[in-house]
């Protein structure tokens, strides 16, 4: 069973963990093509929601609709779609480059493992350190690799937690290309973050989350000022 | 249901009011005399410590698959009282053992595999109490786990070493003395049947005040 | 089918990699278990004799504390990086990936005990030659049960507070006829005239505890590891 879908739709969702609420009656919708920013202060559930989009948490409330589909009923071939790059950069320092690409495209079942991987070793520019050990590199290119990592399957949608914590100016610059790539080819990207600097006129539409609730919802470019001048509004006054 | 509880809390409170007269009415045994009555305490709580871990293990086997809340607060609540009533049988034991045996303990099967069943409980009890988030979860895995074992730890016991009565001594019992037994089983059972239903209907307030809390954080 | 032993063989062959190259696991269970050897040495023998039966109960509780270092040890690597989540997303069978850890499980306990069982057979004066083929088998059914609950509970203990101190809590009171059957067996073994239908009664018992226990975890993976 392969499963695709061009729209995602988050309905009423909210998750505890006891009596601390993480994430309260979020609803949004967004399609393949767009470039999600989640902003908020820290503890505003931003991981939380990335957790659940990616399957690894379930909702206490509501529910996440994939196409037409729910997580429950697709289970792994809706997995196989999903790409998520943690703050945790989810790699064996012991392997090397090449060896943590090639463990998890043969994990994902690829039939092309190989040459998936020699791409993604391009494009993570570690094609010449592709047979070092993940531990002797710096927090960059462990970042770069890890973004690989989570695309070395295709995924049609992408969640990004903190993904330019770390990185350079030349590598966030070289990010957010790969980005606006992955939109133009029809992936859907999520990203929490806090550098607003960075993703200012990458993002198609802005959620800003303040204490487990979606507090504003905006277009991406317009609406006044640059995206740090609106997000001070938006999470001062609500 | 309050009035069942009431009904039953009755049932017990007379059981429990009358059962020493009548254990103390029953024939005295001839090798055992006064320690035998022991027996009227012991044998009851063992058997309950037993179908209690049973009903922990079903509950919690429930709540993994169909992911019923209620079966958790079931689970939780007869685990405890497998450890209650798992000490009694503990205590009354080795007294009766004094008398039979010469020994306050010895490393019989069912001495020993009681002894690891209420290890297994007090261990899930620790796991629900400092496990932290998600250990309702581990806990059933836990209570499953523990009643997988409960054949293996009789066997291996059993092969291992052997002293305890059989169990043809309750069927063959004189009706003086089984009189008082099953009596007494009434009120243990009727007693801890109250008991785990309010324990799991305290689990499920608890549940739901932190459902409030929720709430009114929301508004 | 397949399918499925192919992902548990990536498992393992990815964890041996790893393991190769730091030999973190190897050598600290290694060092610890004989430590485990000598200190009951020193408890247990007397006037440079061995007390009787002594060395069964002394080789398997080296090999059940080195166990749990190595269970802990071997899913703390899985979440340093969280990686235990990358791979729970995948798309991959979840019981193959319990297979895969519980084959690198058993496979280093193993290794272990080729290191010990010498280190009890020269300190205990203990006839480790004399059923080379009963003391494997009661060896590795052990292990494999053993293994095969504690990977479970360190699996699902990931996420758990006090992690540390809860995988033996859990895992002992399940172990106990794993340890009471190699204990028995390997002194079935190890008298001064052996009992092989009693080493040959253990194994069979070890051999049902195995079915059982990895039949239930299979089937409880998958509801233990979903958040």
């Amino acid at each position: 069973m392969t499963v695709d879908f061009t729209r995602l739709g988050v309905h009423d969702l909210g998750r505890s963990f006891g009596r601390r609420r993480a994430l309260a009656r979020v609803s949004f919708a967004c399609e393949a093509g767009e470039i999600v920013g989640l902003l908020g202060p820290n503890g505003a559930g931003k991981s939380t929601l990335l957790s659940i989009l990616a399957t690894l948490l379930k909702p206490t409330t509501g529910h996440v609709q994939y196409g037409e589909r729910t997580a429950d009923v697709a289970g792994a071939a809706l997995r196989a779609r999903l790409g998520m790059l943690g703050h945790d950069l989810y790699l064996y320092p012991e392997l090397t480059a090449r060896e943590n690409l090639l463990f998890f495209a043969r994990l994902y079942g690829l039939a092309d493992a190989e040459a998936r991987v020699a791409h993604g070793l391009e494009k993570a520019q570690l094609a010449e350190r592709a047979d070092d050990q993940v531990a002797g590199f710096s927090r960059g290119m462990r970042q770069r690799l890890a973004l690989e990592r989570a695309l070395v399957h295709g995924p049609r949608l992408l969640l990004l937690d903190e993904p330019f914590t770390g990185l350079d100016q030349a590598s966030a610059a070289s990010l957010v290309a790969r980005l606006r790539g992955l939109r133009d080819d029809g992936c859907l990207v999520i990203v929490a973050t806090h550098d607003l600097d960075v993703v200012d006129g990458l993002l198609t539409r802005v959620l800003y989350l303040r204490q487990g609730k979606l507090v504003a919802e905006e277009p991406g470019e317009g609406g006044g000022g640059a995206l740090w001048e609106r997000y001070q509004r938006v999470i001062s006054h609500s | 249901m309050r009035k069942y509880l009431h009904l039953a809390l009755g049932v017990a409170a007379v059981v429990f009011a009358t059962a020493p007269f009548a254990i103390h009415w029953a024939p005295y045994e001839v090798t055992m005399g006064l320690v035998q009555k022991i027996f009227y305490f012991h044998v009851p709580s063992a058997i309950l410590t037993l179908v209690w871990a049973l009903v922990c293990g079903v509950a919690s086997a429930i709540f993994l698959f169909r992911k019923s809340k209620y079966a958790d607060y079931v689970a939780v609540a007869s685990a405890e009282m497998v450890v209650l009533l798992g000490s009694m049988m503990l205590v009354s034991g080795p007294l009766w053992g004094r008398k039979a045996w010469g020994v306050w303990w010895t490393w019989d099967p069912r001495l020993t595999s009681s002894l690891m069943l209420w290890i297994t409980f007090l261990a899930y009890l620790l796991l629900r109490r400092f496990g932290g988030p998600g250990s309702d979860k581990l806990g059933a895995g836990m209570a499953l786990f523990g009643m997988a074992n409960v054949p293996f730890i009789y066997v291996s016991v059993n092969y291992w070493r052997t002293l305890h009565p059989q169990t043809t001594v309750i069927p063959n019992l004189v009706p003086p003395m089984a009189g008082p037994l099953w009596f007494a089983m009434l009120g243990f059972l009727v007693f801890s049947l109250v008991l785990v239903t309010l324990r799991a209907q305290l689990e499920e307030q608890r549940d739901r005040v932190e459902a409030l809390y929720l709430a009114a954080d929301e508004s | 089918m397949t399918d499925f032993f192919r992902i548990a063989w990536l498992i393992v062959k990815k964890d041996l990699t790893v393991e190769i190259r730091s030999l973190e696991l190897v050598l600290t269970t290694v060092f610890f278990a004989a430590l485990c050897v000598l200190v009951f040495a020193f408890a247990f023998v007397e006037e440079g004799r061995a007390l009787d039966h002594a060395a069964g109960g002394i080789l398997w509780i080296a090999i059940a504390f080195s166990g749990t270092l190595a269970l802990g040890r071997t899913f703390e690597r899985e979440r340093q990086a969280e990686t235990l989540r990358a791979l729970l997303l995948a798309p991959a069978d979840r019981p193959a990936l319990y297979v895969g850890k519980l084959l690198g499980v058993i496979l280093l306990m193993l290794l272990v005990q080729v290191l010990i069982v010498p280190l009890v057979g020269l300190f205990f004066q203990a006839p480790i030659f004399r059923h080379p083929g009963l003391l494997g088998a009661l060896l590795l059914t052990g292990t494999i049960g053993y293994a095969a609950v504690g990977t479970l509970f360190a699996a699902m203990l990931v996420r758990a507070r006090s992690r540390d101190v809860m995988l033996p809590i859990l895992l002992y009171p399940i172990a106990v006829p794993v340890i009471i059957a190699g204990v028995r067996g390997t002194a079935a073994i190890f008298q001064a005239t052996p009992d092989e239908p009693m080493a040959r009664f253990w194994i069979t018992l070890l051999l049902f505890f195995d079915v059982v226990f990895v039949t239930l975890a299979l089937w409880t993976f998958e509801p233990l590891m979903t958040e």
